[in-house]
């Protein structure tokens, strides 16, 4: 076990965790963004630089800081290292900066794509990023390439985090998709326009970070939150999936079937293609209930669990009406994350 | 002339085929390495202070002593010779020229990491090079210098020429190991090193071709010997290739520790600046590193000699220094545009960026967009300090050093001529007139 103090609260994780999943065992405001570490794939990381964070000492038997920034992603904890960063306005500033070269070739048209109100991007950017640019010249775009009948690739929006490539490549046997090209030209696709078919494609458009890749059977139908998200599952035929998915409902439509993720976007369980692109009635499925949402984004607007009321508001009520309150909850209490009011 | 470890039979006729470079000298570092045990040679380079002549300047000895060695999992000895830096053309004279010389010090230095292969991954552009090299390497073979049990001695080792396909990113050590096992030649994030898990994931040095070739002289002489050579920690001589605007551009072999300005106007070396005009600035050891002005490249800030050494050149940090670098030295006259050069240079980052990380693969192109802007006469005064600012984005938060690379001439050419920056913004029509130079207030058409 190694002992690290990451922004003055010290944590304790096994030997040869990255430094940012100890700080996803704090949780909350602590933790780096990450748009291109992917836990259930193996190899990412360390691309996107958006979790860069200051080692203020290496560890107790070193305890010299390292020289630059490191991708927390990536970065093994050490006994006794020191770790800052939301304490560091070095770490701040090189955030924002690293926003804003996400954003010089991104197209930021939100208003007309599906990720958005569920995008790591945008929820990057609102966080740590300003709200202009210096960016002046015009913007790398890229043709559509069609790669099959279930997903659509939209390479102009894409932030090369390489997880869709991990993903094709670890789920299935036959991946035929890749970087192509280098630099600022280089772009996610499938050697002369080959179609993605393997029965496992679906689950690049869950790990896309942005509106890259888009699932075709849901474009434009429906922005995201305006859809109530349900669990549930099937018994599904396919031996590597256990059926267990997300069902966005627009009234008694489902509109779209995911993987289901946990706070920080990761996928749980693959699915299947025929579970994702092909069971869309009510019927197919054994509802669980409304699936939460953890994460702080416009797609919970529509959540199913008690609104929580700031903690500041509940000093100021009467003792007798919080205890009434806490007896029979309209509302849940305090918390220190989710939505407050 | 100073003495000469590397090129000293180079014009000798034939030098290139066995024969003739073993009847000067060739193959005695390997006979002599191998009568020694392995850790003995590694000492030999260690006590000779070698430092690595890619462009870090990482002491070789040191490295070659970082490499795991775990019991029953084989090692590799990689030679970088994928020389791609603008500026930089040592390893191919070398390679073309002498390439017993590489194949000799690839031997010793496999002996003594305990590697039974070895690869020399060469830029895929130098094919001709390549040729000439695996002629050589046929011989080596015939003549019983590679192969099963080398001259007796129970030592086997194979070695190949592997060609790239002309990628500057690829002379990255992890992004050339990626690319040598047949993937995407996109660097690997560090830890683990590739002493540790290199090519295959298995502990690997990767030593550039003029790092490997001066084993030969050290084990020759004796690695204490070799350090009388040079001064301090600037140990043995080095290959310059000197080019730009100079009376004799060209690859000269200098013991290190020679004055700068001797280099440049000394006959002896590069004779001065051409057409008898006045030096600008210099380039000191290929693209990536910081440009300096005539009065910085000459004298230090404090006034003393600016000497060919890893120490002088990068005294004053980058505010006042530069580095060694690849020894790539490039000179220009007064007629050169900085802001031009910057463009070009930064150019060519731009399309050498491997794009895998996104401060390199934006802020490269969005440099060099705002330079080309410059040039041509459309920026604002707000372009120069934004450029700088681009540059300090991508500094020090890229998986590998190429962003730095990218960012460093382009910072140091605004740190050190800004004022003709400006003048690129208030005078867009002179400036971009053609021929037009700015030097000083006047305008020299």
């Amino acid at each position: 076990m190694a002992k690290i103090t990451f922004d003055g609260i010290e944590v304790e994780v096994p030997d040869g965790t990255t430094i940012l999943n100890a700080a996803r065992k704090i949780g909350g405001g602590v933790v780096p963004p990450a748009m291109c570490y992917y836990t259930p794939l193996k190899g990412s990381g360390g691309k996107c630089r958006a979790c860069l964070v200051r080692v203020a000492a290496g560890s107790s038997k070193d305890p010299r800081p390292m020289p630059k920034l490191v991708a927390s992603c990536i970065t093994p904890v050490q006994d006794g290292m020191v770790v800052e960063n939301t304490t560091s306005q070095q770490v701040l500033d090189v955030r924002k900066g690293i926003v804003e070269m996400l954003l010089i070739n991104h197209p930021l048209d939100c208003p007309v794509c599906d990720q958005a109100g569920e995008c790591d991007l945008q929820n990057f950017a609102f966080e740590h990023g300003v709200s202009t640019t210096r960016y002046e010249e015009e913007r790398r775009t890229f043709e559509k390439i069609d790669i099959g009948p279930y997903i659509q690739l939209h390479m102009t929006r894409c932030i090369l985090c390489y997880r869709c490539v991990y993903t094709a490549d670890q789920l299935t046997e036959a991946r035929v998709h890749g970087v192509l090209g280098r630099g600022d030209a280089s772009e996610i696709g499938t050697y002369i326009e080959n179609t993605i078919s393997n029965d496992f494609s679906g689950n690049v458009i869950d790990v896309c970070p942005v509106g890259a890749l888009t699932d075709k059977t849901f474009r434009f139908k429906q922005r995201v939150w305006f859809t109530k998200p349900v669990n549930a599952h099937r018994e599904c035929g396919h031996e590597k999936c256990a059926g267990h998915v997300t069902l966005w409902y627009k009234g008694k439509d489902v509109l779209r079937v995911t993987a289901r993720k946990d706070e920080y976007g990761e996928v749980k369980e693959w699915i299947c293609n025929e579970c994702r692109f092909e069971k869309k009635e009510t019927a197919d499925w054994v509802i669980e209930g409304p699936a939460h949402i953890n994460r702080s984004s416009v797609i919970s607007a529509n959540h199913y669990e008690l609104p929580v009321i700031n903690p500041q508001v509940i000093a100021d009520l009467p003792e007798s009406t919080v205890r009434e309150l806490e007896q029979n909850p309209p509302l849940k209490l305090g918390g220190l994350s989710g939505t407050t009011f | 002339m100073g003495r000469k470890l590397l090129t000293e039979h180079v014009n000798v006729e034939g030098i290139e085929t066995f024969a003739v470079y073993r009847k000067h000298g060739g193959y005695r570092a390997v006979e002599k390495a191998l009568k020694m045990t392995p850790e003995e040679v590694v000492e030999e380079v260690k006590k000779s202070g070698l430092r690595g002549r890619g462009g870090a300047g990482f002491p070789t000895g040191l490295k070659w002593s970082f490499l795991a060695k775990p019991e029953g999992v084989p090692r590799y000895l990689v030679c970088n010779a994928d020389e791609s830096e603008p500026g930089t053309f040592k390893d191919r004279y070398l390679m073309s020229k002498l390439p017993h010389l590489l194949i000799e010090g690839m031997i010793a230095g496999s002996y003594a990491l305990g590697a039974r292969t070895s690869y020399i991954y060469i830029r895929g552009e130098l094919l001709y090079v390549m040729r000439i090299l695996e002629k050589a390497i046929a011989e080596a073979y015939a003549a019983g210098f590679l192969g099963e049990n080398i001259q007796g001695s129970g030592y086997s080792l194979d070695l190949h020429v592997h060609p790239g396909g002309g990628a500057y990113i690829c002379g990255e050590e992890t992004a050339l190991l990626e690319s040598l096992e047949g993937k995407r030649g996109n660097p690997r994030n560090k830890p683990p090193f590739p002493a540790v898990q290199g090519l295959y994931a298995r502990p690997t040095v990767v030593n550039n071709v003029e790092s490997l070739a001066s084993v030969v002289p050290i084990l020759n002489m004796g690695g204490d010997e070799y350090a009388k050579i040079g001064l301090g920690k600037s140990t043995g001589t080095k290959l310059f290739s000197a080019c730009g605007h100079l009376n004799k551009p060209g690859i000269y072999e200098l013991e290190l520790g020679v004055p700068v300005e001797e280099f440049i106007y000394s006959d002896e070396y590069c004779g001065g600046i051409w057409k008898g005009r006045e030096l600008k600035a210099v380039v000191a050891g290929g693209s990536s590193v910081p440009i300096l002005p005539k009065e910085l490249i000459l004298k230090t800030a404090a006034g003393e000699n600016r000497l060919m050494t890893y120490e002088s050149l990068s005294d004053g940090g980058f505010v006042t220094g530069t580095m060694l670098g690849s020894g790539g030295f490039i000179a220009m006259d007064e007629t050169t545009c900085i802001v031009k050069n910057t463009w070009n240079f930064s150019r060519f980052y731009h399309h050498e960026s491997c794009g895998q990380c996104s401060p390199c693969r934006e802020g490269t192109g969005w440099m060099e967009k705002v330079l080309h802007r410059l040039e041509h006469g459309h920026g604002s005064m707000h372009d120069i300090d934004l450029v700088v600012s681009v540059a300090k984005q991508i500094e020090g938060n890229t998986i590998c050093p190429l962003g730095e690379a990218a960012a460093w001439p382009v910072a140091a050419a605004v740190r050190h001529f800004r004022d003709e920056f400006e003048w690129h913004v208030t005078h867009p029509k002179e400036a971009t007139a053609p021929g037009a130079v700015y030097r000083g207030n006047m305008v020299l058409a």
